[in-house]
Order: C-alpha cells, then structure tokens, then sequence
C-alpha cells in the first residue's frame, strides 16, 4: 500500500546556526527508515512522466521500486546504468524542475522525493564499496574527452562502457570542474566527486592533470596522436563583470575565484597555503545558484553577507531549496536592487557599495519583467568585500586554436542536438556549447554526445 | 628516464634566487619567450606563476626568488625531486618581429625573465641593448648569459657596486635620449616598469611591459589578474602577460599586488619556524 502522505519525508539537516560556521555537508541524508517510507509514496505509473523530465532519462520508478523491496543493490545497478554520477546528481540537481516537477503527486501535494532517494541509493553504494565499473572488451578506438567536469565524465564513462579507450585532458590539478572547483564542499563533498572520478579510472579512463588544451596540445594534435573523436566539455569559465565604476579595487572578486580559492585550494582550512580575504561585510551581486554558494561561504568564514539582487524574489535564478538554505543561515537579501559603484579607500581597498532600488516593468526579450532603477533611491552600504556572480561564458581558448570550429556571437560551440560540431570528429557539450547551465543538463549532453560518438565511429570504421 | 616533473638541474645564481630546470617535454616543446607557468610544490601547495626563463628539449627552465613560503619551500626541493603539478605554457608569447632597434630593462629577478625576451629579439634580427638592474653586486645573475643574449649590456646596481650606478631608469633616460629605438621592453617590478614607461614615453618609444598579477588557473577563469589597460579591464594570464605600458594603470596594480600581503607574511614566518623546529 502506497505511502499517501502528502508531505514529502523531511530529510535531516545541520541546524542552520551550526552549519553556517563549518564546511560539512547540510543535508545529512535519507535513513534507511526514512528511504522506505519516501519510496512508498510513489505510485509507479504505468507512464512516468519524471522520467521525461530527466535530462539523462534515469528508470525512476524501477529504481524506486527496488528500495521498496529493499534491494539497494538492485536499485543502485538500474541508477548507475543510466546516470554515470548519481551521488551527485543526487545533491545538485534543480529536481523541482525535472523529475521532481512532472511527478503526479506533486499536482496536489509534495511530489516524491526522488532526488533524495537517489542520493540514498548512491550514497549506500559509496559505502558499501559498490561500483558499477563493467565494461565491454576494448574495441581499439581511441577518443578524447577535453575537461572532466560533469559533461566530460558523463561523456567518457558512457564511452569506456562501450568499450572506447579513453583520455580525459583537465586543465586544473584535479579532475572534476566545477564540482571541485565551484561547488562547495557543504553541498557537494569533494570525497564523492573523486569517488565518481575513481570509478571512471576502474573503468580504464586515463585522466590527464594539468593539460591546458589549446596551449600544451591543440585539439588537432590530439587527432594526430591517434584519438579518432574529441568531445569538448570545457564548460564556461570566463567570469563576467558589471563594468561599473571600482571593480578593479583589491577586494572585489569574481566568484569564480572565491568559490576556487574555498572549493579547489581549501582556503577556508587553516593550513591552506592559498590566502582568502577575511571579509567583515560582504555583497555578492547576483542571484543564481553561484551567489548562493559564494554567499554561503562567505557567511562561514564569519562575514555578514548580503546577496544584491535586480529583480525580486519570484525572479530569483538559483534553485529554492538554495535559496531557502541561504535564508536559514541568515545571508540578508537585498532584492530590487543594483549596483550602481564600489569605492575604496586611500589603498585601494573596497569600502562602500553605491546601490539604487528598483522595480519590475515590462517584460524583456527573455519573457521576464525588466527592472527599472527608481530615481533618486540611490543609497550606499559599508562592505569590504564585493563578489561578482553575474554568470560566466566559455573559454575562447579552444575555439581560437581550432580551425573551423563554430562559434557563437557568446562564444559557445555552435552544436546540433547530438553534440556534432562544424568539424567533422570533434563533438561538444554543456556549458561550452550551451553557456552556464547545471549539472544535469551537461551530464545529459556528455551522455547524448557519447552515443552520438559510438555512431560516428562505427560508421566510420565500416 | 626522468619522472613527471622531475627536477633535473638546479642552481643557485644568488643566495636567494635560483634556478630549476623540469622534466615536461610537451610544455618545452610550445614554450615561447614571454610564457610563463604554473607549479605546486605538493599536493597541498598553492598555485604560483613563474615565467619561462629557457627550454631545452624536454625541460623547462624558471628562475624564482626565495620570498614567501612556496618559494622558500621549492627552493628546498633537489635534483631527482618531482613537483606535484606543472602546467603551461600560459599566456601569449612576446611579439618579438619587426624590431630594427630596441632596449630590454631587466630589474632584479625581471632579468630572468628579460634574458629570454632580448634573447628572441635578438634572433628575429633587432639589434638589443640590455639593461639589467640589481640593488649590490652580489646578487647579479646570469651576467655571462645576458651579455651573450644582446648587442650591448649595461648592468646597473643601486648602490653603485658594479657597473653603472644607479637606477635603471637613469641608464634607460641616457639611452633613449641618443634616440634610435623602435621599440622597449621592461620587465621588473611593478615601480620600476611605472618609471620606465614614464621615460620611454617622453621620448615617445613604444614599451611593452610584461605583468605578474596575482592569479590563480592561469587561464582566464579566475579573473584575479585583471588589470586596467587603457581603461578597459584585461586578463593577465590570457591577454597577456604582456601589455602596452603607456596604457597600464600601475599604481592599481601596486594596490592589488598587495591584497594577501599579511597572510604572506604570516604563512611565511609559520614555514621559517617549522625549519627551525625540523633541524
């Protein structure tokens, strides 16, 4: 008998006034007790429409169905087949508006919790020392992968399954992309990204460290070393700036480099090597999931944190559960409200942001209502800290060592739904060819460009 | 065969600057004058730049200063030692075509990394006066290299113990004054390429200056080597290093050099006690 409750099983948590001094994990995760009853409250439709609204099209109710029987063994076999990183997909995907969002319990009340059910199945597989790392016999091919972020890893475990000899080029001394570098280690523990890593190497996967593609090889010297497909999933890296008045002042940081100085280099451990400024007041200027995560770490490093965003809440792009998480650790939102200039002190450090209200009128070409500064609302609050989280845009590095390789007017590889580029043998795939998205979405792509590779190189062979 | 990253030659040139040759045969293959690194002692090390100062065929040769506590630890490391990580070549190499006639300043370690940039100059044909800049005596490097490198070399010391004396600056306002320069490069300290450029640009001779910001990937994903040029914000590590310095705003660059100068100072007092406490 199904579970008919209509909330979904609350799942523990840090206390917020605990979490927002460490680094540890805030979600603690499901109980074996709290699994099973979540898992009886799906219905198992005949149709499942979660399953459409999953970018790598995972068997939801066949693997929820196997929690109920208590088969997690079974349930982690059906999860992985489809999903070549579900510890963390588990943690970071935007649910509410994939599987989670299609989910006929969610018409009237809570839908199924299945993000957290399969953080469960995934999270019981790490500790039970099971992998799914089965492989085909090798079938002599050789193909690149360029960036081993969540596109990347996807992308190479889909093709070492098949039986592909493949190399991850990464241009950071760890593999992972953003899910080292960005995401933090109290949303997603780097343990488990490297664990997701190491299951690729049992599967054959060499992953090369410290391989700038572009500068030490170019993706045409890749092909001349015998590689028969280059997929690129170099995301996007390229921070962008307001270009306002006083963003070069020594204490104005993008986030992508506070977030790597906290996520890659450890800084927020004492015995980091590498330096973070020790922040009194700090304004994150943004609203997506990126301030959210800069925003919070701030706060752990003891900083009062105010999130500057232009429009309101409605409109705020991060996902709610991170939204909601900020607001428990006491991150003050100051919505309807932009930057206007940062000034400094006599050295050049950050001492006040110049602010304007604002308010929505009509919408913009992007179907949201534009907001529009109230005049003579200026105002100004004392910070030391600016971080900018305006979202970023890939790197041209590739694209200007790689003849004839399409871009567009943002930067991003011009691909068709199958990952195929202008070139012929080179494929692409998440944020390099679609601009800053999630994880999810460049997991499905890494994983569509994968099959798409397998044909390319069957047909060629033939 | 040498191991990743191997250290295969290692030499003192001062007291407190030295010189490491590393096994990375890709990187010594593309590495081109103006092209710097990045490098991480251990594995928990930070990520420091340092530019390319010459590449055999299979090794790439820097030049670091013992100043802060990763480099003071690099400096303990010996032949046959490995580096966790070395990546590059980063950034875009030194226009060097199309001098007839140009002066290189090297101030201090700048000299390092000025050597390889006369060296190429040289070879692409321009006739290259070097000027290379040390406080004393004692701590000139690479003399014999330099002096291969260029047409004529002109060392200078602050205190007047070698060569001439005095600032390089004085040594560059006596040469471009007699005119004949198509181009200068200056490549040193952040005070001393701001001084240089305001001598060079009275005489109106084009100078490329070559920046060290503080950085973090080294390929234009951090943003923590921006840097205004001519009003617009730069990226160090994949617009440069190398910049037109009549557009460089340098005193914010003095500024921003110094955001972590605490914590640097700290981390290296902790390294220096944890010496004394080892021996």
């Amino acid at each position: 008998m199904a579970n008919m409750s209509p909330n979904k099983t609350p799942i523990p948590e840090q206390e917020p006034n605990v979490r927002n001094k460490n680094f540890k994990e805030v979600s603690l995760g499901y109980t074996l007790e709290q699994a099973l009853q979540e898992a009886e409250r799906c219905l198992n439709c005949k149709n499942p429409l979660c399953v459409q609204g999953c970018p790598v099209n995972v068997p939801i109710p066949q693997f929820i169905s196997k929690i109920k029987e208590g088969d997690m063994l079974g349930a982690y076999n059906i999860l992985s087949a489809a999903n070549a990183l579900p510890a963390v997909s588990g943690r970071v995907c935007p649910q509410e508006n994939q599987c989670e969002g299609k989910c006929i319990r969610g018409i009237k009340c809570d839908s199924v919790g299945i993000g957290r059910l399969e953080r469960f199945v995934a999270d019981w597989a790490l500790e039970n020392n099971v992998s799914n790392t089965e492989v085909a016999p090798s079938n002599g091919h050789k193909v690149a992968v360029v960036g081993s972020g969540p596109a990347g890893l996807t992308c190479a475990g889909e093709l070492a399954r098949k039986g592909y000899k493949v190399t991850v080029f990464e241009a950071f001394h760890v593999a992972g992309g953003v899910l080292s570098y960005g995401i933090p280690e109290f949303r997603l523990p780097k343990d488990i990204v490297q664990h997701e890593v190491d299951n690729l190497i049992k599967m054959g996967v060499d992953i090369e460290l410290n391989m700038v593609i572009g500068k030490v090889l170019s993706i045409d010297e890749i092909f001349e070393m015998g590689y028969e497909a280059v997929f690129i999933g170099s995301g996007a890296g390229l921070p962008m700036f307001m270009k306002i008045p006083g963003e070069s002042l020594v204490g104005v940081f993008s986030a992508n480099e506070y977030l790597t100085r906290i996520n890659l280099m450890k800084a927020y451990r004492d015995d980091s090597t590498t330096p973070i400024m020790k922040s009194k007041v700090v304004a994150v200027v943004g609203g997506g999931n990126v301030a959210m995560d800069a925003a919070r770490c701030a706060k752990r490093l003891g900083a009062e944190v105010h999130i500057i965003y232009r429009r309101g809440e409605e409109e705020l792009p991060a996902r709610r559960e991170e939204v909601h998480h900020a607001k428990e650790e006491g991150i003050i939102f100051d919505l309807l409200t932009n930057p206007l200039s940062i000034e400094g002190d006599e050295k050049g450090r950050v001492s006040k942001i110049n602010l304007i209200k604002m308010e929505l009128g009509e919408p913009d070409a992007s179907g949201r209502r534009r907001p529009v500064a109230i005049e003579g609302s200026e105002y100004s609050v004392d910070v030391d800290t600016v971080i900018m989280a305006l979202g970023t845009s890939p790197n041209p590095l590739i694209k200007s060592t790689t003849p004839g390789l399409d871009t567009n007017k943002k930067g991003c590889i011009v691909t068709g739904e199958d990952g195929t580029t202008s070139r012929d043998g080179i494929f692409a795939g998440g944020d390099a060819s679609t601009g800053a998205a999630t994880v999810i979405l460049a997991m499905g792509a890494g994983k569509h460009a994968a099959a798409s590779i397998d044909e390319y190189i069957k047909n060629k062979s033939k | 065969m040498p191991k990743k990253y191997e250290i295969l030659k290692k030499r003192e040139l001062s007291p407190d600057t030295t010189l490491i040759s590393v096994y990375a045969p890709l990187i010594a293959k593309k590495a081109k004058a103006g092209q710097f690194i990045i490098l991480r002692v251990d594995e928990n090390g930070e990520r420091i730049p340092l530019t390319i100062s010459s590449c055999t065929e299979d090794a790439v040769t820097v030049i670091f200063q013992k100043v802060g506590a990763t480099t003071m630890q690099l400096g303990l490391l010996n032949e046959g030692d490995c580096l966790h990580d070395f990546v590059g070549p980063l950034g875009v190499p030194t226009e060097v075509e199309g001098y007839k006639k140009v002066v290189v300043v090297g101030g201090g370690l700048g000299c390092a990394i000025a050597l390889p940039v006369a060296k190429a100059l040289h070879e692409a044909g321009a006739e290259v006066d070097l000027v290379a800049g040390f406080k004393t005596k004692d701590i000139i490097i690479l003399e014999d290299e330099m002096k291969e490198a260029c047409t004529n070399l002109y060392i200078c010391t602050d205190d007047g113990s070698y060569g001439f004396a005095g600032f390089t600056t004085a040594k560059l306002e006596e040469l471009v004054k007699e005119g004949g320069y198509d181009g200068a490069f200056a490549i040193g300290p952040l005070v001393m390429m701001k001084f240089c450029c305001q001598v060079t640009k009275k005489y109106n001779v084009p100078t490329v200056v070559s920046m060290n910001p503080i950085m973090i990937d080294g390929t234009g994903m951090c943003g923590g080597c921006r840097i205004t040029v001519g009003g617009e914000t730069k990226f160090a590590c994949v617009d440069g290093p190398d910049f037109d310095g009549f557009q460089v705003d340098f005193d914010e660059a003095i500024a921003r050099a110094a955001t972590y100068k605490e914590f640097e100072g700290k981390k290296k007092e902790e390294h220096i006690c944890r010496l004394r406490g080892a021996k």
